[in-house]
């Protein structure tokens, strides 16, 4: 059984505009995912992609005007989606933590980092008091912060961003999750504490077993610390599969050309031909969503691609993609 | 015309703290020089004085210490009203550029705008360079009637870099002009640059925090760690020989984005020092691996180890300036 399975979901922006006329946003549009203990799988796509919000969905964080509209979300088999408020706060923050973007915005400033830490132990796990402690002060070494006896009374803006962002992780493991769901988890950090921090992740991954989805628009990210990756393009997963395969031989020409507009092909004199606006969410094309943009882009485009298995567990959802052996191709549509 | 653009000596930078008395030492004697039609990259974190240091060469804030000049002339001290009319040939393409275009101005204005405070162009010479200068980045001309709010942050920078063109400068200084972009305009952005270095035959300095990007267009590379400038490399020799202990573990925090290229580990401990309170001798051997007790009292001077590849380590003396490294 999978730990994390996402079937077909799609989330909507929906609101009544200045004239009061109802629009609809479809900002995830058939969102495919699956994810085992133990691993990590990458998020890639550009601004707008998605990639946020297929988060956020999983963890029911949505708030109006955005809502789910369809599709399944089934974590260690319980379906989440239709699961009441009081159940799934259980379940998010105890099993399923996230590590956000902007770490020094997530901490409460006027509480010392390691009460934040004892605070969150309390709520899911409870116990004595003295345990919470205990509990936080070893996730505070695990994470790496140095003298965390002298750290647990420090206040957020004494932190470092580095720093603030292992407090954050600290805070998403100290209740042992089973998937661990990591957005830009090192954007507006230097690299040298970009390296710490992804090694660091890996290392817990492995340790605690977790599944670990991390979204990032950084390659070299997925490249060497992703076991599998997801690309995303206008609300849609347009490939996924083991990261090694789809970086070199990648099967969907929106990942080609993604994957071509790296400074490091550039300097073989690629060129980039990737380019032009993402499709209007209020106003999708029919069939694929990329062609407009695509080079290839025929008439056939028009109508709505099939998701083609290439190799296993190598899936793209375009029309011009051939699975690797004969008789093994596979639609899902 | 002299061949060099631009040099700096034991150029320095001090920010008053409040009343404290204490200072923030962005800048800590850093000599530079670019020739014409060069680009130099400069590659540090956060907090390493890169834009500080763009900025200060083009005047936008004064040195504190040390001299420039520009063109031949020293212009460390010339009075604002004569460095105005000396940025014509000095500009600049910022990281933003939603917050460096006036949103109130039409686009056509906004280009042509150097040309009228520089040039004293006629209406209607403006509106034929701007057209230029428009089709020039690639930028439909059908955008110069409207207002920054209508174009894409990739547009945005095309708008900015065809400001800085206009004059025909003959420094451009590019503080991190992708790192606000999406991925697929960075590429866009960037072999733009490429044909207009090879077009104007000005010279560019290229700040940026990303390696990758800095390889691609840098002829020369310093890399800066706490306002110093610890390593200035040939582009060839930057992945192949980094000499310096802190630019080898830069380069091993970088990731490639081919996932066949093995990644040689060395993840340095720490974060980088306070500016307040500068580490003494050399500012690195807080963190670095390699580091002796005579790091603590000596600050390293710059060796030239082959041409124009210049290394500041007090290990390089003794030949233990390269971090071993394990393989992953």
């Amino acid at each position: 059984m999978n730990l994390l399975s996402v079937q077909d979901l799609q989330t909507h922006f929906i609101f009544r505009d200045i004239d009061h006329q109802l629009r609809e946003a479809k900002a995830l549009n058939k969102v495919n995912l699956t994810l085992n203990s133990g691993q990590v799988l990458g998020i890639v796509g550009e601004t707008g992609a998605g990639k946020s919000l297929t988060a956020q969905s999983i963890c029911g964080l949505l708030r109006p005007p955005a809502k789910i509209v369809g599709g399944s979300v089934t974590f260690q088999g319980r379906e989440l989606l239709t699961l009441p408020e009081d159940e799934i706060n259980t379940i998010r923050g105890a099993e399923i933590a996230m590590v956000v973007q902007n770490p020094r915005s997530s901490l409460d400033p006027l509480t010392q980092i390691g009460a934040q830490l004892v605070r969150l132990h309390q709520t899911h796990t409870g116990g004595p008091l003295a345990g919470s402690r205990k509990k936080a002060l070893d996730m505070m070494q695990a994470v790496g912060i140095p003298d965390p006896e002298g750290r647990f009374t420090a206040w957020p803006h004494e932190l470092s961003g580095g720093m603030a962002q292992r407090v954050l992780i600290a805070m998403a493991l100290i209740n042992e999750p089973k998937l661990l769901i990591a957005d830009e988890p090192t954007t507006g950090l230097d690299v040298t504490v970009q390296a710490q921090i992804l090694d660091l992740l890996n290392e817990l991954v492995a340790r605690f077993d977790m599944g670990c989805m991390i979204i990032t628009h950084d390659l070299g990210i997925v490249a060497h610390y992703c076991d599998q990756v997801a690309v995303m393009f206008a609300g849609e997963i347009v490939e996924q599969g083991p990261t090694r395969e789809v970086f070199l031989t990648p099967a969907h020409p929106y990942t080609q050309q993604l994957l071509a507009a790296t400074p490091e092909r550039l300097q073989l004199g690629v060129k980039s031909q990737l380019g032009g606006q993402p499709p209007d969410l209020f106003n999708l094309p029919t069939g694929c969503l990329s062609q407009d943009r695509c080079t290839l882009a025929t008439e056939k485009c028009g109508a709505p691609p099939p998701l083609i298995e290439i190799s296993k567990g190598h899936l793209a959802r375009c029309h011009f993609v051939k699975p690797a052996e004969k008789g093994r191709s596979k639609s899902n549509e | 015309m002299s061949e060099l653009v631009l040099s700096t000596k034991n150029l320095s930078k001090r920010f008053p703290v409040g009343r404290s008395g204490s200072f923030v030492n962005a800048v800590n004697g850093v000599d530079l020089s670019i020739k014409r039609g060069e680009v130099l990259g400069m590659v540090g974190e956060s907090g390493s004085g890169k834009s500080t240091i763009g900025r200060t060469i083009l005047r936008l804030t004064d040195p504190s210490d040390g001299e420039i000049t520009f063109d031949g002339q020293d212009i460390t001290t010339l009075p604002t009203k004569l460095i105005r009319p000396m940025r014509k040939d000095m500009q600049m393409v910022f990281q933003d550029p939603w917050s460096a275009l006036n949103p109130r101005m039409k686009i056509g204005d906004l280009i042509a705008e150097p040309l009228r405070i520089h040039f004293n162009m006629s209406r209607s010479e403006c509106n034929d360079r701007t057209e230029v200068l428009a089709e020039r980045v690639r930028l439909s001309a059908d955008f110069l009637n409207r207002t920054p709010s209508a174009l894409s942050g990739g547009q945005l920078q095309r708008v900015c870099i065809a400001r800085a063109i206009a004059t025909n400068p003959k420094l451009i200084v590019l503080d991190e002009p992708t790192s606000s972009l999406d991925l697929s305009v960075r590429a866009g952005i960037l072999e733009l640059l490429q044909e207009l270095r090879a077009e104007t035959q000005a010279a560019f300095l290229f700040i940026s925090h990303d390696l990758g990007t800095i390889k691609l267009i840098s002829d020369r590379i310093a890399v800066l760690y706490l306002g110093r400038v610890v390593e200035e490399v040939p582009k060839d020799k930057l992945f192949s020989d980094p000499s310096h202990p802190y630019t080898q573990s830069l380069l091993s925090a970088h990731l490639p984005s081919d996932p066949n290229e093995t990644l040689q580990r060395l993840t340095l401990q720490g974060e980088i020092p306070s500016p307040i309170n500068l580490p003494t001798g050399c500012s690195f051997h807080t963190r670095c691996p390699v580091a002796i007790n005579s790091c603590q009292s000596n600050v390293p001077e710059a060796d030239e180890i082959s041409p124009g590849h210049l290394v500041s380590c007090l290990r390089l003396k003794d030949g233990q300036n390269i971090i071993r490294r394990d393989l992953k």
